[in-house]
């Protein structure tokens, strides 16, 4: 009754699985294997995500999959490279690790660092939902400072977990990984892109994953996409991406969000919201802040105006609240040749033309290092690919326009 | 087939080659290195063809041969004592996922007190993870329970991993002539490695699934009723050995001179040679002894003891294990072979040889003639007198039946 | 059912899990009017269970929707709403993981 081939590669993770609504881990394995397709072999530590994609006889994956233990998910990734190499086909399929933040950072690390040492060529991916979740909610290694769970539980006596989030992709780094990148469940295409490119780069990788846990966090199951954005755009998560060691991309934040937004959402954090927490709040602004500092997340538009947000909301409160910048810009003229520049890369940002008019599509969440859809490129007149795209012309209406075009 | 004059643990990794794994982790602990080592040697120098996993630890030794296994290729990995321990929970996973991976355990005793020589707690104490388990008594028949092994585990109808037990200092580093068969040999007793299952994109299953009390239980019976069927499997693959090999394989037991013993010394492992040469100084002397070697430990193979220790007076068992607050497992086990039986041997169990203790001569003697005066239930044989034992004013003292 | 040795399990065989019944309060519904088919709904649904492909034909399968809300919650253009969970519902929502029209128009 299954149909194994003609599935897309889009329900290559099958439906029925019994995660939580709105789990992001569950959206974020679905998005992998979107990028990574069939020809994969991929194993699993114990945890959420083997629980809940396979209770015998159903199991949700489309792709060869193994689980074992809690923390092997990468030396038995290691025997099934081992085992591809030796029958020559390891440039034929991929081998992909996956484990949460426990099974990954804190139980599973030794494998995980024996694996990464030994220069195997496999993507152990990280679904970060900061906590054991499979167990109850508990504080593993990867838990941010100031979460509640329930052993870091806030109390008369306690802020919740007291210590910082282990920073595992430096770890990474650390050992001299080809390709190390974070991402969130909220950016799709910025999650497809890396899987894409990780399995384009032969030797050990990482990719850390934001998946949040609608359940341990206690937030609306609505609030998955958005909260995973949200978490992005305060600087508390950066999506980050390094090759040989170098960081070659840091998505830049449009406009700043406060922690404040994104701690509020989330039941975790609601005891930083009682008398004395505003200090607590504070140490994780700053961690927020020494991230946007270190990665360089503030982006701004050559006009030097910052891009405004494209939320219902942020367009009401900018009306009444006072102007950002004390100048409003002039009308820029632009040739397609100045255009060309604004290609949204190496920290340009994304300008498009359309029907003579130019735009600043840099902070929007549809365009991702200056390209749309994985088709469209910033730094162009797509007046003509507009045409043939399902949009109407308000849909650049949402957008800063910030010149024309000159003819 | 060559006679060469080999270090045990130098026969074993010839063997290893011989059966063409692909893929090779370990990690480093005394005894067993010398194992790997030569493998590494032989890979390094193209004498063999496989991948070799320099692993961070034994838990992902035994990981990455779960997980190459798991992909189809023959596999092979060895520790002994805290390297068995730490892969304990990988064993038990590799025989629920009825993966068929070879590996040898070097017998050694266990930590704490850290001690490096030799007693076989450490194998035994993993006798309920469903792996096969088969001791030798000498270089030879190691080696030879290493084509065995793959044989044996590479049947579908056994699905089991197998452990290769030998003696720690005792066998592992000792030189004796071993029989070294030929490349054509091997392959035309072990046949290329054909899966069950395995992880491929052709076929994408899925390994290692959660399951619900109302399953679990019957995944467990499976494998009971595997291992127990498994016994004649084992006498099979044994019986084939010797017609491609042209010498004797034990399989599961070996009888030295019960055939009409009043007496029967069991053993497993190298201590069985010495019993043989007490029982043969005994019966110069006119006593009825005998030796039943208990080469497969798991299974336990309850008919074929029985049979052959039914008609004895007293079985004496010494063995180099020991599982405490209670006594000595193979005893014990034994015991339960003969509840509610016709026939009923006094079965007398004894532990010696913990931590490298010599079990000499005199230990025999000595156990016995205990066993002769009246049966023993679980005895320390040769504890010294000259030691002062903390906390404990009456030493020696036992549990009298 | 079979019990394979060492647990070996076929793929996709969670869909044998109907996992609409969990929905209690809201389904999602859309409205077909001004959806540019941007495939965000599709991208933002942990079940994998919304199909489509161009303007105004995407389709939640509410046999395995459990009603979490990201769609809604994402849609650019407000065309997806949560509205409330009906005690029956149309013919051709039921029977939509059967339906190969709806499934060809499956996303890439």
């Amino acid at each position: 009754m299954v149909s194994k081939t003609t599935e897309d590669l889009s329900h290559l993770f099958a439906s029925g699985h019994s995660a939580c609504a709105g789990c992001g881990q569950s959206l974020s394995v679905r998005l992998v294997l979107r990028a990574a397709g069939r020809n994969i072999i991929t194993t699993n530590s114990t945890g959420c995500l083997e629980v809940f994609s396979s209770n015998y006889p159903r199991s949700a994956w489309q792709v060869p999959w193994i689980h074992s233990l809690f923390e092997n998910a990468a030396s038995v990734a290691a025997g099934v490279e081992a085992a591809l190499r030796a029958t020559g086909r390891i440039d034929q399929i991929r081998v992909i690790g996956q484990g949460g933040d426990g099974g990954t950072g804190d139980i599973g690390f030794g494998a995980l660092s024996g694996m990464w040492e030994r220069g195997h060529d496999i993507l152990f991916i990280c679904y970060d939902n900061e906590n054991y979740a499979n167990t109850g909610v508990q504080r593993s290694g990867l838990t941010p400072y100031g979460s509640s769970t329930t052993t870091s539980p806030a109390g008369k006596v306690s802020w919740g977990n007291p210590r910082p989030k282990k920073n595992l992709p430096e770890i990474a780094l650390a050992h001299g990984l080809p390709y190390v990148a974070t991402t969130s469940v909220g950016y799709p295409f910025d999650l497809d892109k890396k899987v894409k490119k990780a399995l384009s780069i032969r030797g050990p990788k990482y990719l850390q994953i934001f998946a949040n846990c609608p359940l341990g966090w206690r937030h609306d199951t609505a609030f998955t996409i958005s909260i995973s954005k949200l978490v992005v755009e305060t600087g508390l998560y950066p999506l980050l991406e390094w090759e040989n060691g170098q960081l070659i991309s840091a998505r830049k934040i449009g406009k700043k969000k406060s922690v404040d937004e994104y701690l509020r959402l989330q039941g975790r954090f609601s005891h930083l919201f009682g008398p004395g927490g505003d200090k607590e709040i504070a140490k994780i602004q700053a961690i927020a802040d020494a991230n946007i500092a270190k990665y360089g997340l503030m982006s701004k538009s050559a006009t030097g105006v910052e891009p405004p947000d494209e939320t219902v909301e942020a367009a009401r409160a900018s009306v009444t609240a006072p102007p950002s910048s004390p100048t409003k810009p002039a009308v820029r003229t632009f040739t397609l040749g100045e255009l060309a520049a604004y290609n949204g890369r190496n920290g340009q940002p994304a300008y498009v033309a359309y029907k003579g008019k130019v735009y600043d599509v840099t902070s929007s969440s549809l365009w991702e290092d200056g390209e749309h859809q994985l088709e469209h490129k910033a730094g162009r007149d797509l007046t003509e690919d507009m045409n043939n795209a399902p949009h109407s012309d308000d849909t650049l209406d949402r957008v800063a326009m910030v010149g024309v075009l000159k003819n | 087939m060559t006679k060469k004059l080999l270090e045990g643990s130098q026969g074993i990794a010839e063997a290893v080659a011989l059966c063409r794994p692909q893929v090779i982790a370990a990690y480093p602990i005394t005894p067993q290195t010398h194992i790997p080592q030569e493998l590494a040697d032989m890979v390094a120098n193209g004498k063999l063809k496989a991948e070799w996993v320099n692993v961070e630890s034994e838990h992902s030794a035994a990981s990455v041969v779960l997980g190459a296994s798991a992909t189809g290729v023959r596999v092979f990995t060895a520790s002994s004592s805290q390297g068995i321990l730490l892969m304990n929970e990988v064993l038990f996973n590799i025989a629920g996922m009825r993966l068929p991976v070879v590996l040898v355990c070097v017998n050694r005793a266990i930590s704490a007190p850290l001690n490096i020589w030799n007693d076989q707690q450490d194998s035994i104490s993993q006798r309920d993870t469903g792996v096969i388990q088969l001791y030798a008594e000498d270089n030879q028949e190691a080696a030879d329970l290493v084509y065995q092994a793959y044989r044996i585990a590479e049947d579908h109808r056994v699905q089991l991993p197998v452990m290769v037990c030998l003696d720690g200092y005792v066998l592992s580093h000792a030189w004796e002539t071993v029989d070294i068969p030929s490349q054509a040999q091997v392959d035309s007793f072990l046949p290329p490695f054909k899966p069950l299952y395995k992880l491929d994109p052709e076929n994408p299953l899925s390994f290692g699934m959660y399951m619900e009390p109302d399953k679990y239980l019957e995944t467990r019976y499976m494998i009971q009723h595997t291992m127990e069927q498994s016994i004649g499997i084992i006498q099979d693959v044994a019986h084939d050995f010797e017609k491609i090999f042209g010498r004797p394989a034990t399989a599961i037991i070996e009888e030295y001179q019960t055939h009409d013993a009043t007496t029967i010394l069991v053993g497993m492992g190298s201590m069985v040679s010495l019993f043989k040469e007490e029982v043969d100084q005994l019966r110069s002397q006119g006593q009825k002894v005998g030796v039943l070697k208990l080469v497969c430990y798991r299974p336990f193979p309850k008919e074929e003891l029985y049979q052959s220790l039914k008609r004895a007076k007293h079985v004496v068992v010494i063995e180099k294990a020991t599982s405490l607050g209670f006594g000595g497992p193979v005893a014990s086990e034994l015991r339960s072979v003969f509840y509610g039986c016709p026939h009923q041997p006094a079965i007398s169990g004894f532990i010696a040889g913990l931590g490298g203790r010599d079990i000499t001569a005199e230990t025999v003697k000595t156990a016995l003639n205990k066993a002769h005066r009246h049966p023993v239930d679980t005895e320390y044989l040769d504890l010294r007198t000259d030691l002062e034992l903390e906390g404990i004013s009456n030493p020696a003292g036992q549990h009298k039946k | 059912m079979k019990l394979t040795i060492g647990g070996v399990s076929q793929p996709g065989t969670s869909r044998e899990n109907r996992t609409g019944s969990w929905r209690v309060n809201s389904r999602p519904s859309h409205l077909h009017k001004t959806c540019t088919a941007c495939d965000l709904c599709a991208l933002s649904c942990p079940e994998g269970c919304i199909y489509g492909k161009g303007r105004n034909t995407y389709y939640s399968d509410l046999t395995y929707c459990k009603g979490c809300g990201n769609c809604a919650d994402v849609c650019p253009v407000d065309d997806i709403v949560m509205v409330p969970e009906e005690k029956s519902l149309p013919q051709e929502w039921m029977v939509f993981s059967d339906n190969q029209e709806y499934k060809s128009m499956a996303t890439s």
